[in-house]
């Protein structure tokens, strides 16, 4: 039976090793896209060699060694659970017949949009003892909480808020993969796990890579979540000397641009060798019955959910409570307003789209440069675009202004909503990127060679052959950067127009004095939100096809 | 931005639809901007500042607000971080728009004035806080203050078990009790003070036995204020303010409660809040104007009534349910003396091993 799985790859046909060569007009606009792609990378090297300081060096010393190997440890443990955990909710959630499996299409990325300090907080709030859990559990005489904290609080709470970044494309993945090569495989006699293993696996391993490495990225890059979970790692050493020490805040930074390079082409040359076939979508995705596995599946699917979900939300509404029935019964009102609410929430609607939007049409040309040309240029950029995940909020905000410091470049984007869904863009462009390469690797070159024949110009083939094929990797790219927009922190404070609000801004600048009332009613605003946001994005789209 | 009149969801909606019911049609302020100006609002012709704020948005924009109403001075704001604006200037240089620099802790500023970023306060302005409380260079002023203080469970300390000075902390009956918010702006500016006022010997001594003994690091004041609330941990050292706060933010009673340190110990250190005048200000009457309105008495004592913090300019009382401040202020430091003070504090810091904890 070995051999079944592999006659029917020979079957389908593969990509050509080498693509056509690719038009100028592609290569220029990759070229110019890599560099912008690339201003945190050079500000960061030039401040760096400006500063005199030695990142060899420091990283050497104990003082850096230590929170080094604890961020490894971390993004190496959360990266490997998301991986496993998003792969897995992604196929219960798109290919079988688990009872509500919209809802919960449309319920799981939403942990993502949660600003992770105040998520982690409110996780805190809920779980640890003298927290609302464990008022529960002691009351019907259990015992007691755990503390949440240390390698596994932040293991765990941060693969609670990360796994969508795995979940997102592998879903998007699984629900356009064709029925026919995996009832090729079941005819030939493999079983259900085999025929998973075998042939689904392999063609989603692109996609659930992709997803990983974002998440090991984003492990490395949190401060919010690890400082409160009282995990020393390296984005603490780098936040705590940047006033004081500037030339080891960018020596450190550089070691996580290092780091995060070393990841990314591991991870792309994995990928560059792994099954990319095209997808016809000519037949639909077969939907496996789960039997007597369906109940302990909901149960898997529920019980993350409410833990994923429902553990911040808890804290979040007991604060808004709180302070609601505070505020009706005498006590102090509230210090914001429906008017502050509804103006935060178009603030964040608006860069959230507008973000999205720009990211994907940013990391296109670049996509088909690597995936359909297997250029250089291409491939450079494509690695540069994601390992700037890795590089602090901080950072890409202040380096941003630096690059528009320049009289002329300051009068035409200084304090302009352009210039804040640039950076946006520069900083998250990272979560498009792998999902689109995929997406154009999903399209057989040989539809397109077809309406080339038939006289369909470039444009016209992008419109009518490939983007219908992308669509679903390309809704999973703009929702992630969607809902990572809208928990965006150092930029939508540093880089926007001046007088420009969202719902994390407010929610941060509440949360930081303690207005733990305001902080939870606008994070509840920003989770339903996203819920619309996604049901319309994410789950329509996708069921149209 | 001048005038607050909307105060529901519906209001709010019919904002939306009809602009002008919240734009510059009505004349006064309502709210919490009321209780600092209730006069009619003026026109100033065009004058205008702007300000980066690390003070919150939900404290700070009703004294904005009333400013713009009494002077007719129009303000714009980027709020954010104090440290994270700090370094944004830093960035700008003379390309930044911002006049005013408002800050949470002095360190922010301190910074500033070392990049020779900020521009002396006007005389008058500077005279209306005692020396104490203003920077040597006459480059900022403190507006409000936070006292350090130890915060407790009331149900888990009793009151016979507390200590007079944090250097009782290191004896082994506080054993795995105590939270430091150890890498938090307001606790690493309280840890260069102690340094400067003992040295370092004394003050490394001191971390490292607190370290030996057991305490625990937190994020930050806010953290260590709801892990003890909860009764996760006994007691930590933070700022005053955020049990006050979340006394009034909270529903049901709170378990944790400040205690006060001895009036002359360390750990009774005022931390101030502190603004100044950027040097690439252009508008640096508007500024000042400013400085010296956050130093008015209504002003002052909406930071106390409101905010729970100790009013700064002279002859202002703070509140009754405040505890009366020392002799010690974190303003009698000279930052210009302390020179890289904050980068051996770090270096304390992480040395201590309390980060590991």
């Amino acid at each position: 039976m070995a051999s079944s799985t592999a006659d029917v790859a020979v079957a389908v046909g593969r990509l050509p090793p080498v693509g056509p060569r690719p038009p100028l007009g592609l290569r220029a606009a990759s070229l110019l896209l890599g560099a912008l792609f690339a201003l945190p990378a050079a500000y960061l090297i030039w401040r760096t060699f400006a500063a005199d300081s030695d990142p060899a060096g420091l990283v050497l010393t104990g003082r850096t060694l230590d929170p080094l190997r604890r961020t490894l440890q971390l993004a190496g443990l959360v990266s490997l659970t998301a991986m496993l955990v998003g792969t897995a909710l992604a196929w219960l959630t798109t290919r079988t017949d688990l009872p509500a499996a919209r809802l919960w299409r449309v319920l799981l990325p939403l942990p993502l949009v949660v600003p992770t300090f105040v998520g982690a907080a409110a996780m805190i709030r809920t779980v640890n003892p003298g927290g609302l859990l464990d008022d529960l559990v002691s009351a019907v005489g259990i015992g007691t909480t755990p503390e949440l904290r240390g390698l596994t609080g932040a293991w765990l709470v941060l693969t609670l808020f990360t796994y969508p970044y795995v979940y997102l494309p592998a879903a998007a993945r699984f629900r356009q993969l064709p029925g026919s090569l995996e009832d090729s495989a079941r005819v030939l006699g493999d079983g259900p796990w085999r025929t998973f293993g075998r042939v689904c696996l392999p063609q989603a391993a692109p996609a659930i890579g992709a997803g990983t490495v974002l998440v090991f990225l984003y492990a490395v890059s949190d401060f919010g979540a690890v400082v409160l979970l009282r995990y020393d790692t390296l984005t603490r050493a780098i936040n705590t000397s940047y006033l004081t020490d500037q030339a080891v805040a960018l020596a450190l930074s550089s070691v996580l641009l290092a780091l995060a390079a070393v990841v990314v082409v591991a991870e792309r040359w994995l990928s560059a060798r792994a099954d990319h076939r095209p997808t016809t979508g000519a037949t639909r995705p077969i939907v496996y019955p789960l039997g007597r596995w369906r109940l302990p599946a909901l149960g898997l699917v529920v019980g993350w959910v409410a833990v994923a979900l429902g553990g911040p939300l808890a804290s979040l509404v007991d604060w808004s409570l709180g302070g609601l029935i505070r505020s009706r019964g005498g006590g102090r009102g509230l210090t914001i307003d429906g008017g502050d609410v509804v103006g935060a929430t178009w603030g964040s609607l608006q860069v959230g789209v507008l973000a999205a939007g720009v990211a994907i049409a940013a990391v296109l040309p670049i996509a088909y440069l690597s995936a359909r040309h297997r250029s250089t240029i291409g491939t450079v950029a494509a690695a540069l675009v994601i390992s700037t995940f890795a590089l602090p909020g901080l950072l890409v905000a202040l380096s941003v202004r630096f690059w528009t410091l320049p009289v002329w470049a300051d009068a035409v984007v200084g304090d302009t909503m352009a210039l804040l869904i640039f950076a946006y863009v520069v900083r998250f462009g990272s979560l498009a990127m792998g999902v689109t390469l995929v997406a154009v690797r999903s399209v057989p070159p040989r539809l397109g060679d077809a309406a080339a024949t038939l006289g369909a110009g470039r444009w016209r083939r992008l419109r009518t052959v490939d983007l219908p094929i992308m669509v679903p990797g390309l809704s999973a790219g703009a929702g992630l950067v969607l809902l990572s927009v809208m928990k965006e922190l150092p930029i939508s404070l540093l880089v926007s127009p001046l007088g420009y609000s969202n719902l994390a801004t407010r929610i941060f600048l509440s949360f930081q004095d303690a207005f733990v009332a305001e902080a939870g009613i606008l994070a509840l605003v920003l989770v339903a939100l996203s819920f619309v946001l996604s049901w319309f994005l994410v789950i329509r789209r996708a069921d149209h096809l | 931005m001048a005038t607050r009149t909307c105060s529901t969801l519906a209001a709010a909606v019919a904002c939306l639809l009809t602009a002008a019911a919240c734009g510059g049609g009505s004349t006064s302020l309502d709210g919490p901007a009321a209780s600092i100006f209730d006069g009619d609002c003026v026109d100033a012709g065009g004058r205008s500042v702007t300000i980066y704020s690390g003070r919150t948005q939900n404290l700070i924009e009703p004294v904005l607000d009333a400013f713009t109403c009494e002077t007719g001075i129009e303000i714009a704001v980027r709020w954010g971080d104090s440290v994270d604006l700090a370094l944004l200037l830093g960035e700008e240089g003379e390309r930044s728009r911002a006049d005013v620099f408002l800050s949470r802790s002095p360190g922010p500023v301190g910074f500033l004035e070392g990049e020779g970023l900020l521009t002396p306060l006007a005389p008058e302005v500077l005279d209306l806080v005692s020396d104490e409380n203003r920077s040597g260079q006459g480059t900022w002023v403190g507006f409000s203050g936070r006292k350090r203080v130890l915060v407790r469970n009331v149900d888990l300390v009793g009151d016979d078990e507390l200590p007079a000075s944090v250097f009782d902390l290191t004896d082994p009956r506080y054993e795995g009790q105590v939270a430091i918010p150890a890498t938090n702006g307001s606790f690493v500016d309280w840890f260069t003070v102690f340094r400067d006022q003992y040295g370092d010997e004394v003050a490394t001594e001191w971390l490292d036995d607190m370290v030996a003994n057991g305490a625990r690091p937190y994020a930050n004041n806010r953290s260590i204020v709801d892990a003890v609330n909860r009764g996760e941990i006994e007691m930590g050292l933070v700022n005053h303010y955020y049990t006050f706060q979340e006394a009034a933010a909270s529903a049901d009673g709170l378990r944790a409660a400040n205690h006060e340190l001895a009036d002359d110990d360390i750990g009774s250190l005022l931390i101030i809040t502190a603004a100044s005048v950027t040097s690439m200000s252009e508008r640096t009457e508007e500024a000042n104007e400013l400085v010296a309105y956050l130093l008015s008495e209504p002003v002052q004592r909406y930071f106390s009534d409101e905010t729970f913090e100790y009013p700064l300019a002279a002859g202002v009382e703070p509140l009754d349910i405040l505890p009366p401040l020392t002799a010690l202020e974190i303003g009698s430091v000279d930052f210009d003396n302390l020179g890289g003070g904050f980068t051996i504090t770090n270096e304390i810091i992480e040395a201590s091993g309390i980060l590991d904890g």
